[in-house]
């Protein structure tokens, strides 16, 4: 937590929450809110396992199984995987390029109450008949009018809310990169996660553009009656699922590539090497994020395109498994007579590499055409995705939980906890999803609520099952480690507590609210390493000292996302039986909304200085 | 700084040189302007004349279209000009990843309806 000498502003903890718009404080907002979703679409996970653990067990209905596992997938990726990667992106993509705050830091904390506002208001679905129940891609006919019942209502509206807010923040993450670096750091000077955030935001603007397009279609055909999808009325359905996967498959990317940039942060600095092939490392995500773009199709071969389209989309999806292959091997490279030090960070981004490879192999198999139609809809596909997702991404997370956690928090979570924990979740990641392929094999489909006894697959479920029992507890052991460690573990002074290598090693611990008291003229790849050995340790001003322009806090990216939630509320509220009417929830909402955006604009709002005085007392404070 | 936003001045503070890159600037954006409704009168002309035939007029019209694209992007949005780097990159990733996702869904949904 930033400490109260780190803050020039007295406000009550409350209202400073609420009306923040530092990026540090919103990255905590977003990794306390992602973290929230994740535990909770977890917990959905452990408990149509649970249904899953004998034949024909009755633990929850087939109804709520769908339920859980629709929430599950659009949980997870919308709202706890992606918001976690927003808040290290947040926390460390400023302090990483040298940067005071992120370009637009009203569009920031926009962002995250869009985000916030759409997730509650999907998960809202609960409590009025159901949660969306057509599966995370929601394909019609099964959403639409005539057979989805309400649920898919709060689906489309409150994922158009969030995906909103992801849009606007990865324009602000575009904007930052590009314009607010440090003097000497060129593009190529730039640290691995900055450049995958940069990748990861342009595949947001140009890959949630039609996801909106999309949702917006099928709010048309839902609550107004269009028939974009209704092939009776002269509609298609395939173009939702050409739509969804044009979206789906760089969404996929969105997910994985901030997890390479973590990797590739947290692999140098406990290597004591540079990373291997920079370079390459760079163009390997470049490419992969071009190619993301060109593969949709993939995820409909069984639709009966035709044989050419399957191929040429067969072999460009192929193509990926070389750009990332090359980053395999620098990883691979840069451990290679590394002085290696595995601690809970390092053994997990360390044993994401292999992890990944697995799910990647698999990956090229799905890549098939022809075979694809023997793993399509199986549990093939389940453990093939998984492996993506948990054994890269969440492993990823992990690693950058444990790296920058005394940077965020000015404390170390503790070390045998948290190896406790990664062998219980490791050990329970395989055991969940690596039987899982074999289920698929022999023919297990997916989203299907139970199976009968006596086909083979009784031993594996269970095996299955307690490996997510063992991830769960893994889960709990984090959080425990979070409270002991918040408790008793001893506060970090230094600046930097890993012997790292990049620029937010060079802020003090906690970072003050203006992060350079001095902007810092970067020399080098690795601009604190480069110090360390050819200079006294410490960056090199590239100003004078002099006082701080910062933004003031605002509470309107509240009220703008808390207007678009009542009317988002109102729209679906045409299929629920209310005692108020639908119109004038939207009208509420709709004044709300823009009222507060009329504010914004009539105001000026010049924000305010912190005098070179306090920034003078600040840094001797901290050092 | 913001108390004197509604002042105004006696004169322009620009150099001779600067003004002579903005009046230039303007002369050809109305040029620019002028051709590009010459084009989309000739693109009118090319639809409403009986005499050509379709297969003409459609790559005609299409390719009056580009031209059209280009002046307003180069000339309109300024992407011609210096330190537009960044908006050019983005502008032509965001052509070069729209283009194939069109064409492969007109002859997908167009013509075999998948």
């Amino acid at each position: 937590m930033v400490s109260e000498a780190t803050n020039t502003l007295k406000k009550s903890v409350f209202w400073d929450w609420m009306t923040t718009v530092d990026h540090k404080k919103i990255a905590i907002l977003y990794l306390l809110a992602g973290t929230l979703f994740f535990l909770k679409a977890g917990l959905m996970a452990v408990i149509f396992r649970i249904q899953l653990i004998a034949p024909e067990m009755e633990f929850i209905s087939g109804q709520t199984f769908n339920e859980f596992i629709t929430m599950h997938g659009t949980l997870m990726l919308f709202l706890a995987v992606t918001p976690i990667f927003f808040a290290f992106m947040n926390f460390v993509v400023p302090l990483q390029i040298g940067a005071r705050d992120v370009a637009f830091p009203f569009v920031n904390a926009l962002g995250f109450w869009l985000f916030f506002l759409g997730g509650l208001l999907l998960s809202l679905s609960w409590f009025f008949g159901g949660a969306p129940d057509a599966g995370w891609t929601s394909y019609v006919p099964l959403a639409s009018r005539e057979f989805g019942g309400v649920g898919i209502d709060f689906y489309v509206l409150g994922l158009q809310i969030s995906g909103f807010g992801t849009l606007v923040s990865g324009i602000n993450f575009i904007v930052t990169i590009i314009n607010m670096r440090a003097p000497g750091m060129t593009m190529m000077r730039l640290p691995l996660f900055c450049w995958t955030t940069l990748l990861t935001s342009i595949l947001i603007v140009f890959a949630f553009t039609p996801l909106a397009a999309g949702l917006a279609l099928l709010m048309l055909d839902r609550i107004f009656d269009a028939q974009f999808f209704i092939p009776g009325e002269g509609g298609n359905v395939v173009i939702w699922q050409h739509i969804f996967w044009i979206f789906g498959h760089p969404e996929v990317y969105i997910l994985v590539l901030p997890a390479f940039g973590m990797i590739s942060e947290v692999i140098p600095a406990f290597s004591k090497k540079r990373l291997f092939g920079y370079t390459s490392m760079v163009f390997a995500v470049l490419i992969i994020a071009f190619l993301s773009f060109m593969v949709w199709m993939h995820h409909m071969f069984t639709v009966g395109i035709g044989p050419i389209a399957n191929s040429i989309f067969a072999i460009s999806t192929m193509t990926i498994a070389v750009p990332t292959g090359i980053k395999i091997f620098n990883w691979l490279f840069t451990m290679w007579g590394g002085k290696l030090t595995f601690n809970t960070a390092m053994i997990f981004a360390a044993s994401f590499v292999p992890t990944f490879v697995l799910g990647g192999v698999t990956g090229v198999m799905l890549a098939m055409a022809p075979v694809d139609h023997l793993y399509h809809d199986t549990y093939f596909v389940v453990a093939h995705f998984h492996y993506i997702i948990v054994g890269g991404i969440v492993l990823g997370i992990f690693a950058a939980l444990f790296y920058w956690y005394p940077k965020m928090f000015g404390h170390k979570l503790n070390e045998t906890l948290g190896m406790i924990m990664f062998w219980l979740f490791y050990i329970g990641f395989h055991l969940t999803f690596f039987i899982q392929h074999i289920l698929g094999l022999v023919g297990m489909p997916r989203r299907v609520y139970t199976y009968l006894e006596g086909q083979g697959m009784d031993t594996m479920n269970f095996i299955s099952t307690i490996g997510a029992f063992l991830m769960a507890v893994a889960v709990i052991i984090l959080i425990i480690n979070i409270v002991y460690s918040a408790l008793k573990s001893e506060p970090v002074t230094v600046d930097d507590p890993w012997d790292a290598r990049t620029l937010e090693w060079a802020t003090h611990t906690p970072v003050p609210e203006y992060n350079f008291a001095q902007t810092p003229q970067v020399r080098s790849l690795d601009p604190v390493f480069y110090e360390k050995i050819h200079g006294n340790g410490k960056m090199k001003p590239a100003e004078p000292l002099d006082d701080i322009h910062m933004p003031s806090g605002s509470i309107l990216p509240f009220f703008i996302s808390l207007g678009l939630f009542i009317a988002g509320f109102g729209f679906i509220s045409f299929h629920l039986d209310l005692f108020i009417s639908p119109y004038v929830l939207i009208a509420i909402g709709g004044i709300v909304t823009f009222g507060s955006m009329g504010l914004r604009s009539m105001q000026t709002d010049h924000g305010y200085h912190i005098s070179k005085e306090t920034v003078e007392e600040m840094e001797k404070e901290l050092s | 700084m913001a108390e004197n936003l509604d002042q105004s001045f006696e004169e322009s503070s620009m150099s001779n040189e600067e003004k002579r890159k903005i009046n230039r600037e303007q002369r050809i954006q109305i040029i620019a302007f002028a051709f590009m409704i010459g084009i989309t009168i000739l693109a009118f002309l090319a639809v409403g004349s009986e005499q050509l035939p379709g297969v003409f007029t459609i790559p005609f019209i299409l390719f009056l279209a580009f031209v059209q694209l280009i002046l307003q992007l180069y000339y309109f949005m300024h992407l011609k000009d210096k330190d537009h780097g960044w908006p050019n990159s983005f502008m032509i990733s965001g052509l070069v990843l729209a283009a194939p996702m069109v064409v492969s869904l007109i002859l997908l949904i167009g013509i075999v309806k998948y």
